[in-house]
């Protein structure tokens, strides 16, 4: 029993060890648990009634597995495969003369090989971190370097099924197989359309989405509504943005409507009556084929033009006017971040004269707008 | 080339006999130029040219400048005669004379006399010397010049005008009766003579009367001053005796005239005074004011301490620097103890020049003979020396509490202790005069007092010594006198030292702000001072800010890209950007700190995640901040929106079928998704609105459940009172609706108004009728009407001609250019052409002085050949004759 309560403190602090900070200790603290595990395996602590030859320490295992996982994770991105089979001549093997032969050298055997790995090691089932992790690398280091990179489709739509920042990273890898190896998905564009909500403004692979987006509606071939559909929720969606993300909408839905002229109604519909209207546009419907989007006007962008920032206002300001031709480039606003919007107007060189608060300040919390800050908080 | 004068000479005689009319109709002079086309209407002047007129136009035009030019040519002497008119033969001699004379004068008047006044040049008026004039009384002048006028008006106006033949015949009419014709007829010389001589007459008679008249009013002046002062208060009374019936009418007048005379002039008043000098005077009073605080702290008395004023040199300018100085010293007293000896004496040492003072002293005085601004940046080291000395004296004051004066030999071996028996005599006077409770008093209250003047802190370190330990009053106080002290208009460098003062306070302001607890009455206190600096310095304000808002966002980004989120700003920052907020306009478009300032908060908002209640404070102080920031300017912050709507997500108790979405820092469910739901339902009635403490943002005091649900009512109420305040405030934005909408649902279906204490269900129900009562319907968008394109107007389009026969280019610019080209052409060409015929001319005039000179030399040497040939001949003859 002594013996039983040492070992499982043993384990613990192991386990403890694991998230150590130093790599040694993390590492052999690792193979200390295998060992155990494996101890356990063989030798049971208890004899368990449904399992009487093949008793597997579950618990522990339990244990080790994430850590394990991510290990194979790091261990498996960081191997490259090369892409040209000249690049294989250098082994660390002293060389055959018909190296020709050799199973070793063949690029497809490397391919395959590497295949069965990845495919082996998604088969279980990942924590969410670790399913990111996969589908941030997915689409340049491991699909190209696939044989048939079209059995990864069972595994990119479950996770572009699962919804959220999951299926933003899953739309990549889509991307790449839609493009290159002709996969049809069907209701890919209503699947992305109900990807639309308030946390892709807020969330970190934004740019990488917009990226994409816009790649995917970059097609003229789109129907009207469907394009209409996405510029009235991005605009819808663009009320709760910051200003960061409303740079990048903005233009965004601009160059919507630019590659789709009919969707100029949006901006401008001259109406026969001239009564007003309640917005037809159903936030909640989930088809972007009865949202009547088309039937609906971009009051949104109108409401950003009193926007607190002056560059997403202006940049709100251009629907007054007809748009010009030239599409806005969105790669330079993807990866803007705040801090350098701040800068724009801290760096700023040529200032004539700071105007002034002409209203003295006599206290702290007076003064300044409102008194808002004094209704409700003391200095105390 | 004999040719060529020959016909030059004919040329010129042709000229000179013939006139225009001859040479044109002598077709032998005339040539014809052939016109091509006839052309109607066409005036051409060029029809006939007169090339032997032309000719010698040119070549005596060349004569007169090239050929002088070429005789010129490598001479350098030069005489030029400039005597006025000398080679002008149409002048008279007289006038030449008289020009050269004028010109003299001129000359001479313009170079000396400009400022020689006596020389015989006299200014005169009317022809009189002013230089008479000026000697006669001015009034009696004025006086026999209207009289003289009038005289001369009446007599002679008649004989000069109009009445001068009629003046003669009565004249003449006169004499004949007179003289009854023994001279028929005076001739009209004679007459005029004696016209004149009477006028001359009267003249001097008028002259001897004035001259009478005014020796009278001189004395009658006289008179007249001497009774003066008598008659001053009876005047008036005379007056009115004297002029009864004038009374009403002089009154009024007599009224004005006064009224007129004794307004109240513009007096001449203290004068407007300069910024500068008004700064002077404040720091001055300052000063002053300063001096006799330190009196009071020293102790004395106040006549005393007027005579050692008496009795300070009045070279001593800047004792209030010496004060100044002194004061610092007390202001780092060690153990709240003072020493009036010890100050006194020192004062004294001062006052004396440091007669007997040690060296240091010295150095001291001698500084203050130097620049004021040099004492300030020095004094920092005095300071210093005069803490040490204070250290040293911290015993000794102790020392002398206790022993009331006697012990001293003690001290003696050290240099201070010398100085203090000294100090100790010279202040036994003023202390034995006054009781020692009195003395005590007066110490307590001097000790409270602050020093009038200081310096500006040279660092961040300088000004938290200034400041520390003083009441937040006081720190103003100290920080207002700095400013006013080292104004900077009083001396060169001040503008920097002030500069860098607001940098040293927003400093010091947020080191406050983090202190626990932190010291927010003091910067309440500082708000002012800020303020005026900011208004004195904006650029370097501005800085400061920008450099404050630039690091937290710099610093805040970088920790969003490691770890994805950041904690809520601290104090500090809420601290600075509200200060922003006070100091900086909000509502411009674009503010070189307002516009970071907040994004900053946006930036806030959106990333910094609530976990805690303290969170919960300081979003909400965000918040606040944020509808201050847009409350002029109404301008919309989906931001705000977000946030309030995600601290009410957190009071939601049934998390379950929301029927809005949440936006990010707040997740829908969670572990810190529940922070305002209440744990006892109850608490609602113990609970009272009063204001959150901004130190809650830092760290609360929560002991119970009570207490914690209290702060959730009131974090809940605030965050209930800015969402009605937003309402109100982007109540015109035409997505108003969209934009409520998931407020509006959260309020109405999940958080319902019966469990919220009645201030909140007020609040509750008045921000859903204001959602529901904004318009839902909109005008469709349209574009900006643009300005109609106008027609094509299809009016012929004019072309100027410049030139005939020239290809027009398509452009304006072309044509200009082509134009020009042409001109140019033309005049290269004709440039050439002239310069070829100079040429020629010039190898012409060359060509015939070296055949003159050849023809002269060939004519001498004939001429010798010929002298000798008859000599020889002459020598033959001889020879011939001899030999016969």
């Amino acid at each position: 029993m002594f013996m039983r309560h040492r070992y499982n403190s043993c384990v613990e602090i192991l386990l403890e060890h694991l998230s150590h900070e130093l790599h040694e200790v993390k590492e052999s603290a690792l193979c200390c648990l295998m060992k155990f595990a494996a101890g356990e395996g063989q030798h049971p602590l208890e004899d368990l009634d449904w399992s009487e030859h093949y008793s597997f320490p579950r618990e522990l295992i339990q244990a080790v597995v994430p850590v394990y996982q991510s290990n194979v994770f790091t261990l498996m991105s960081n191997i490259s495969v090369p892409s040209q089979q000249s690049e294989l001549t250098n082994f660390m093997v002293k060389q055959e003369a018909k190296h020709k032969d050799w199973k070793a050298a063949k690029l497809n055997e490397h391919k395959r090989v590497f295949e069965r790995m990845w495919l082996g090691f998604l088969k279980h089932k990942l924590p969410s971190n670790m399913y990111k992790k996969v589908l941030v690398i997915l689409h340049d280091s491991i699909l190209p370097h696939m044989s048939k990179p079209t059995l990864m489709i069972d595994f990119l739509t479950a996770a572009y099924e699962v919804g959220g920042a999951i299926s933003l990273l899953a739309l990549n890898g889509l991307f790449v197989l839609i493009h290159q190896h002709n996969l049809d998905y069907p209701d890919f564009y209503k699947k992305l359309y109900n990807l639309l909500d308030p946390s892709i403004f807020h969330v970190k692979y934004r740019a990488r989405f917009f990226h994409l987006a816009n790649l995917f509606l970059s097609s003229s071939h789109l129907p009207v509504y469907l394009v209409a559909a996405f510029a009235k929720r991005l605009a819808r969606l663009a009320l709760t943005a910051p200003p960061t993300a409303l740079l990048i909408v903005l233009p965004f839905i601009y160059n919507l409507i630019r590659r789709h002229p009919s969707c100029r109604v949006l901006l401008h519909k001259p109406s026969t009556e001239d009564e007003p209207l309640e917005d037809p546009y159903l936030m909640d419907e989930e088809d972007p084929a009865q949202c009547c989007a088309l039937e609906s006007s971009l009051w949104e962008i109108k409401t950003l033009q009193k926007h607190h920032h002056p560059d997403v206002a202006k940049a709100a300001m251009l629907i007054n006017t007809p748009l010009p031709e030239k599409e806005d480039d969105i790669s330079e606003v993807l990866e803007i971040t705040t801090y350098e919007l701040m800068e724009r107007d801290l760096k700023q060189k040529q200032i004539k004269s700071i105007p002034l608060e002409f209203e003295t300040a006599t206290q702290l919390l007076k003064g300044g707008g409102g008194d808002v800050l004094a209704q409700h908080f003391c200095l105390d | 080339m004999g040719k060529v004068p020959k016909k030059r000479s004919l040329a010129d005689k042709v000229r000179k006999t013939k006139t225009s009319t001859e040479i044109k109709n002598n077709p032998f002079e005339v040539k014809i130029n052939r016109k091509k086309f006839d052309i109607l209407g066409r005036k051409s002047k060029h029809d006939v040219g007169l090339p032997g007129v032309s000719r010698s136009k040119a070549i005596n035009k060349r004569k007169e400048t090239l050929l002088k030019e070429y005789k010129q040519k490598n001479k350098s002497n030069k005489l030029i005669d400039r005597r006025f008119g000398e080679y002008d033969t149409k002048m008279a001699p007289e006038d030449k004379i008289l020009q050269r004379f004028a010109m003299e004068r001129q000359r001479v008047h313009d170079k000396k006399d400009v400022y020689n006044l006596n020389e015989e040049e006299e200014l005169t008026h009317y022809g009189q010397s002013l230089a008479e004039m000026e000697k006669f009384n001015d009034l009696v002048n004025s006086d026999d010049e209207s009289e003289e006028k009038g005289l001369l008006s009446a007599e002679l106006t008649a004989s000069h005008f109009g009445g001068g033949g009629g003046l003669l015949k009565k004249k003449t009419s006169g004499d004949q009766q007179e003289e009854e014709g023994n001279q028929r007829a005076k001739s009209r010389q004679e007459l005029i003579e004696e016209l004149i001589q009477k006028s001359k007459q009267e003249k001097r008679e008028r002259q001897v009367q004035k001259e009478e008249a005014q020796e009278l009013t001189e004395k009658l002046d006289q008179e007249w001053k001497s009774i003066q002062a008598l008659m001053v208060k009876k005047t008036p009374k005379g007056e009115s005796a004297d002029k009864p019936e004038e009374k009403p009418k002089l009154e009024e007048y007599d009224m004005r005239v006064r009224e007129l005379g004794f307004e109240m002039k513009a007096q001449p008043s203290e004068k407007m005074k300069t910024p500068e000098e008004l700064a002077r005077e404040a720091k001055e009073k300052l000063q002053k004011l300063e001096a006799d605080r330190l009196r009071r702290m020293m102790g004395d008395e106040v006549g005393d301490s007027a005579q050692s004023q008496v009795h300070m040199s009045a070279d001593d300018l800047n004792d209030g620097f010496i004060l100044d100085k002194e004061d610092k010293k007390t202001l780092s007293y060690q153990d709240g103890k003072w020493n009036i000896g010890e100050e006194s004496g020192d004062d004294k040492d001062e006052d004396e020049e440091g007669g007997e003072s040690d060296e240091e002293e010295e150095s001291e005085a001698e500084e203050d003979d130097g620049d004021e601004e040099e004492e300030e940046g020095e004094e920092e080291d005095d300071e210093e020396q005069d803490e040490e000395e204070e250290e040293q004296e911290g015993g000794s004051e102790e020392e002398e509490e206790e022993d009331g004066h006697s012990d001293l030999d003690s001290e003696q071996e050290s240099e201070d202790g010398e100085r203090k028996q000294e100090d100790e005599e010279t202040s036994a006077k003023p202390s034995t005069s006054l009781s020692k409770e009195e003395l005590k008093a007066q110490q307590e209250a001097a000790k409270a007092e602050l020093p009038y003047t200081f310096t500006a802190p040279e660092s961040y370190s300088d000004l938290k010594d200034l400041l520390h330990g003083h009441t937040p009053d006081n720190q103003r106080i100290i920080v207002a006198r700095t400013q006013k002290c080292n104004h900077p208009s009083l001396a060169a460098g001040n503008k920097l030292k002030l500069q860098k003062l607001f940098g040293f306070l927003s400093e010091y302001i947020g080191e406050l702000a983090t202190r626990s607890p932190p010291e927010l009455a003091t910067i309440d206190r500082l708000i002012p001072e800020m303020y005026t600096l900011c208004q004195m310095f904006p650029e370097a304000a501005c800085k400061a800010m920008q450099t404050i808002l630039g690091d937290a966002g710099h610093s805040m980004e970088e920790v969003l890209e490691v770890k994805g989120h950041v904690a809520f700003p601290t104090l500090d920052m809420l601290i600075y950007l509200k200060v922003t907020a006070l100091l900086f306009p909000t509502s411009d478009f674009r503010h070189p700190v307002a516009t970071p300032a907040l994004l900053y908060i946006s930036q806030a908002l959106t990333k910094c995640p609530v976990r805690s209640l303290q969170d919960v404070t300081s979003g909400l102080v965000l918040c606040c901040l944020a509808v201050e920031y847009v409350s002029f300017s109404k301008r919309f912050m989906p931001e705000l929106i977000n946030f309030l709507a995600g601290t009410l997500h957190l009071a939601v108790q049934d998390k379950t079928s929301l029927g809005y979405t949440v936006v990010p820092p707040f997740r829908p469910s969670g572990k810190c998704s529940d922070l305002l739901v209440l744990s006892d339902s109850e608490s609602c009635k113990s609970w009272s609105k009063k204001s959150l403490p901004l130190s809650a943002t830092h760290h609360m005091d929560l002991r119970n459940d009570l207490d914690r649900d209290h702060h959730r009512l009131m974090c809940l109420s605030t965050c209930l009172d800015l969402v009605k305040r937003c309402c109100l405030l982007y109540k015109d934005l035409i997505s108003f609706t969209c934009i409520f909408q998931p407020i509006r649902t959260l309020l109405s279906k999940h958080l319902s108004s019966q469990t919220l204490p009645e201030l909140l269900q007020e609040l509750h129900s008045e921000i859903l009728e204001t959602i529901s009562s904004a318009p839902v319907t909109h005008a469709r968008l349209v574009l900006d009407k643009k300005k109609p394109i106008p027609l094509k107007l299809l009016t012929p389009k004019i072309v100027e001609v410049l030139d005939y026969g020239k290809k027009r280019g398509s452009t304006r610019e072309e044509r200009e250019k082509e134009r020009l080209k042409h001109k140019y052409k033309k005049e290269f060409k004709g440039a050439l052409r002239e310069i070829r015929k100079d040429s020629r001319f010039l190898a012409r005039e060359k060509l015939s002085e070296v055949m003159n000179r050849d023809a002269e030399r060939k004519r001498k040497v004939k001429e010798l050949f010929g002298s000798l040939a008859t000599q020889e001949g002459e020598w033959k003859a001889l020879k011939r004759r001899k030999r016969k």
